[in-house]
């Protein structure tokens, strides 16, 4: 199968490259996409989301997904000092 | 044809045109947030100074997140009657609003003040949005502070 991948910001940077077409064994993960095409990005930490949802390590992903890796939002004003 | 009430744009924002979208004949209390550019932040080594932001958004899904946030505060605050929140893309100069967030309510006391705080904050932890901070000798992206639940970077780690 295959699915779509999408980086964005730091981590598009980090990775270098934007997006790619990943294919995969049918019933792989979150998890074995993020080890097989972007093994570099494992000491950051991002969220991941599929098909515009967040999802975990071990989501089923299926043909035609899209999966988004988020680096933690930024977007708006600075967090208040807690 | 009515405005999107949720929205990401690299138009300015105006304050005016989120007022218009979120205005109603039986609402009399509207509260509205902008957040914008800073030039200077303080910080422990002194006051940092930016030249412009440049933000980035996975755009279908922001636009979602942001109306989740619009329906969760209607079941939190039920009197509220609009909500908007409208976020920039691309390039924004310092003292530019990148962020507005309009609440209406029939009074005051029905809870806009709360229901717009409540969305600035909740924008900041579910809405994909980054910002790049750019300084006359370079560019970051900034990241916000990591929500566990959501971390997906590090393998099945027993809890320490």
């Amino acid at each position: 199968m295959n699915v779509r991948l999408i980086l964005f910001a730091g981590l598009r940077q980090a990775a270098g490259f934007k997006s790619d077409t990943v294919s995969l064994p049918e019933a792989s993960t979150v998890g074995d996409l993020l080890n097989s095409r972007v093994p570099n990005l494992r000491d950051r930490t991002f969220y991941v989301a599929v098909n515009e949802e967040f999802a975990q390590r071990d989501t089923v992903l299926h043909d035609g997904d899209e999966v988004a890796l988020l680096p933690p939002v930024s977007g708006g004003i600075q967090p208040p000092s807690r | 044809m009515s405005a999107k009430l949720f929205e990401l744009t690299e138009q300015p924002l105006s304050q005016d045109d989120i007022l218009r979208r979120v205005s109603r004949f039986d609402c009399g209390g509207v509260v509205t947030f902008a957040g914008t550019v800073r030039g200077a932040t303080a910080t422990d080594n002194g006051a940092r100074e930016t030249d412009f932001l440049v933000y980035e958004a996975y755009v279908p899904m922001a636009e979602k997140m942001m109306a989740r946030i619009g329906a969760e505060i209607q079941e939190r605050w039920p009197l509220v009657k609009g909500v908007s929140i409208l976020h920039r893309i691309g390039r924004c100069e310092i003292e530019e609003p990148t962020v507005l967030i309009a609440v209406a309510t029939p009074h005051r006391d029905d809870g806009c003040f709360e229901a717009c705080r409540y969305a600035i904050e909740r924008l900041k932890e579910i809405v994909p949005i980054w910002k790049q901070e750019n300084w006359s000798d370079g560019e970051v992206w900034v990241e916000g502070p990591r929500q566990p639940e959501l971390d997906v970077s590090t393998p099945n780690q027993p809890p320490t």
